[in-house]
């Protein structure tokens, strides 16, 4: 193998990604909110839970915000929640992928009775709806953190990346190299690993922003009906709190728009610069 | 298409199979005593508590070997017995939630059925015409990505709160009892329309992006392209890319239903609407475990009976399932 191919290949790709327009909104929404949950807890002294403040106040220069019900301060619980969003994105987002590229890989690639018995279970596990079994496992849990929230996130919502990844495996393994990979005597975890994935890592990084994108929503919703994290804070227990405080009837909007406002976007930004990804690797959808 | 059918009906059984045994589980096998969790919550007296404690080991049935516990709680499944609320004592929970479900049809049917017709008809159009499609495409991943609660809290704040013109609580309003009248119809019919069109509208952005995506898909296919060449009109192309572009959308929408249902359940509790996303909130507040686990299975069977209903829709609509051409 000459050396030269890779970096072409490389350096090819990152032209089509910065000319990429989709790409480039999407990465720019993302990076905002990174740094924001990076650097906005730093910018506030307010504990997220703490009464600090003058009740149901709306933005000041003080709060900037606002304030809850309580007094608790409304920016310093969104800088902390967008930590949290972020967290259970990463590690929700990656178990899921690990066990869907795992279940794929090895289904489309063993194929038989493997594959049979591996794709009745993935079918199963998909039509179970995934908040469902989340809410019974969130309600006997006494004590719940948002490592163990993100943990059966990406427990229960690998099955479609699974599929997507079996069906790829199954046309990447009849194919020449893998052939001539089986006949030199490598294992089949070397081939998996080192003949199958690489080809497929542009696909891998696609379903890892969507199962990414798909925790955080999750999340949301989860800790939104009363199952979030039992310490700590996170975007969707603020929305739950403004509701069940009747920040609707009180017309408290700083309570109730900024946390659902920070999901909407970051999701929006992953599926778009998830549409703007397939574009750069598959030639056929570039806008000419 | 008897096999087809039948195959789907297997694993249909099946995960209802695994989804009854992953609520008869997780109660006994998690890590801490529910059961003490439970009284630890109601702090009573002690001789309170004592009773307690032995009515919920009765109702769990911890005295009994597992497997026996495992059999009798599949024969009170199919006698209707989910057990009794603690929230609304002494209530069955099959009662409760049998009053829930007509809520959830009603505010869950229309919204999937309308945004699935207008959602692909949209996406279809903005195949087409340019400036539909750069309003459009925007417009459906922004409403994609907003969680379901947000847009209704968004609607509730804007149009209830602000505007005054819709009220944010309630299936109808507090002053009247349901009854069949024109009166109390329109009344439900007002309570009902913000949690309708906040779940329509995110649904409606999905489809949209999805047919437009697919229509373009097929359009670009050999066989568009070959009618193209015969001279065949553009809108006989346009009708048989529409047709081949449903399909997906409709095993999309067997998968989405998932997603749709948690969509409600969170939609429900903004708007206080008295579905089964309501009493699940209920639950939780109020420490009612038998009410969740209820809530639970019937999430799985109606999720269940809908994917059965698209899978025959399917096989009426594509005929290739019928001659046993595809397998999946």
């Amino acid at each position: 193998m000459d050396t030269e191919r890779p970096r072409r290949v490389r350096s090819e790709f990152l032209y089509f990604a910065l000319r990429n327009r989709k790409l480039r909104i999407g990465l720019g929404i993302l990076f905002f909110f990174v740094l924001f949950a990076l650097i906005g807890p730093l910018l506030t002294s307010n504990d997220p839970n703490a009464y600090v403040g003058p009740l149901a106040q709306p933005p000041s220069k003080e709060f900037w915000f606002g304030t809850t019900t309580f007094g608790q301060d409304v920016y310093s619980q969104f800088a902390h929640g967008l930590r949290s969003t972020f967290i259970v994105g990463l590690i929700g987002g990656g178990v899921g992928t690990l066990i869907g590229v795992l279940v794929g890989l090895v289904a489309g690639y063993r194929g038989g009775l493997v594959d049979e018995i591996l794709n009745m279970f993935t079918n199963i596990v998909l039509i179970i709806p995934t908040l469902a079994v989340l809410i019974i496992i969130a309600a006997y849990l006494t004590v719940r953190g948002i490592l163990t929230e993100s943990l059966f996130i990406g427990l229960t919502a690998w099955p479609w990346a699974a599929r997507a990844i079996r069906a790829q495996t199954f046309s990447l393994r009849v194919r020449e190299f893998v052939d001539l990979a089986r006949m030199s005597g490598r294992s089949t975890l070397r081939i998996l690993l080192t003949e199958i994935a690489p080809n497929m890592m542009s696909y891998l990084l696609l379903v890892f922003i969507l199962q990414f994108g798909g925790a955080i929503l999750n999340a949301a919703t989860l800790d939104f009906i009363g199952l979030g994290p039992t310490q700590g804070m996170s975007l969707g227990l603020m929305m739950n709190n403004a509701v069940l405080w009747a920040a609707l009837q009180l017309g408290m909007w700083w309570w109730l728009i900024p946390p659902g406002a920070a999901i909407a976007a970051i999701v929006g930004a992953l599926y778009v610069m998830n549409v703007g990804l397939d574009e750069v690797f598959n030639p056929k959808l570039r806008e000419m | 298409m008897g096999r087809y059918l039948g195959r789907k009906l297997l694993i249909y059984l099946l995960t209802f199979f695994v989804a009854v045994s992953i609520d008869w589980l997780i109660p006994r096998f998690m890590p801490g005593s529910p059961v003490e969790t439970m009284l630890a919550r109601f702090s009573l007296r002690a001789d309170a508590t004592e009773v307690l404690r032995s009515y919920y080991i009765r109702a769990f049935q911890l005295d009994l070997p597992l497997w026996q516990q495992y059999l009798n709680f599949w024969s009170a499944l199919f006698r209707g017995d989910l057990g009794v609320s603690t929230w609304l004592f002494p209530q069955p929970v099959f009662e409760i939630i049998k009053r829930a479900v007509p809520y959830d049809l009603f505010l869950l049917l229309p919204a999937i059925v309308l945004s699935w017709l207008a959602g692909n008809r949209v996406g279809a159009m903005a195949a087409r015409v340019r400036w539909l499609d750069n309003t459009i495409l925007p417009l459906g991943y922004v409403l994609t990505a907003t969680p379901y609660m947000w847009l209704a809290l968004v609607l509730a704040w804007a149009l209830g709160n602000v505007a005054g013109l819709f009220p944010i609580a309630g299936a109808y309003s507090f002053a009247v009892r349901p009854h069949l009248s024109w009166a109390f119809l329109l009344d439900a019919l007002w309570h009902w329309f913000l949690p309708f069109l906040s779940l329509f509208l995110v649904m409606f952005g999905g489809w949209a992006i999805g047919m437009r995506n697919m229509i373009i898909y097929e359009l670009e296919s050999d066989y568009s392209r070959y009618l193209e060449s015969l001279g065949t009109p553009r809108s006989l192309i346009r009708k048989y890319a529409f047709r081949n572009a449903m399909l997906p959308q409709i095993t999309g929408l067997a998968l989405q239903l998932g997603t749709m249902v948690a969509g409600a359940l969170a939609t429900e509790i903004v708007f206080a609407y008295p579905g089964i996303g309501y009493l699940i909130l209920q639950g939780v507040q109020n420490q009612d475990y038998f009410l969740i686990q209820g809530c639970f299975l019937f999430i799985i069977i109606g999720v269940l009976l809908a994917n059965f209903i698209i899978d025959i829709v399917y096989v009426v609509v594509d005929p290739r399932t019928r001659l046993g051409m595809t397998g999946e």
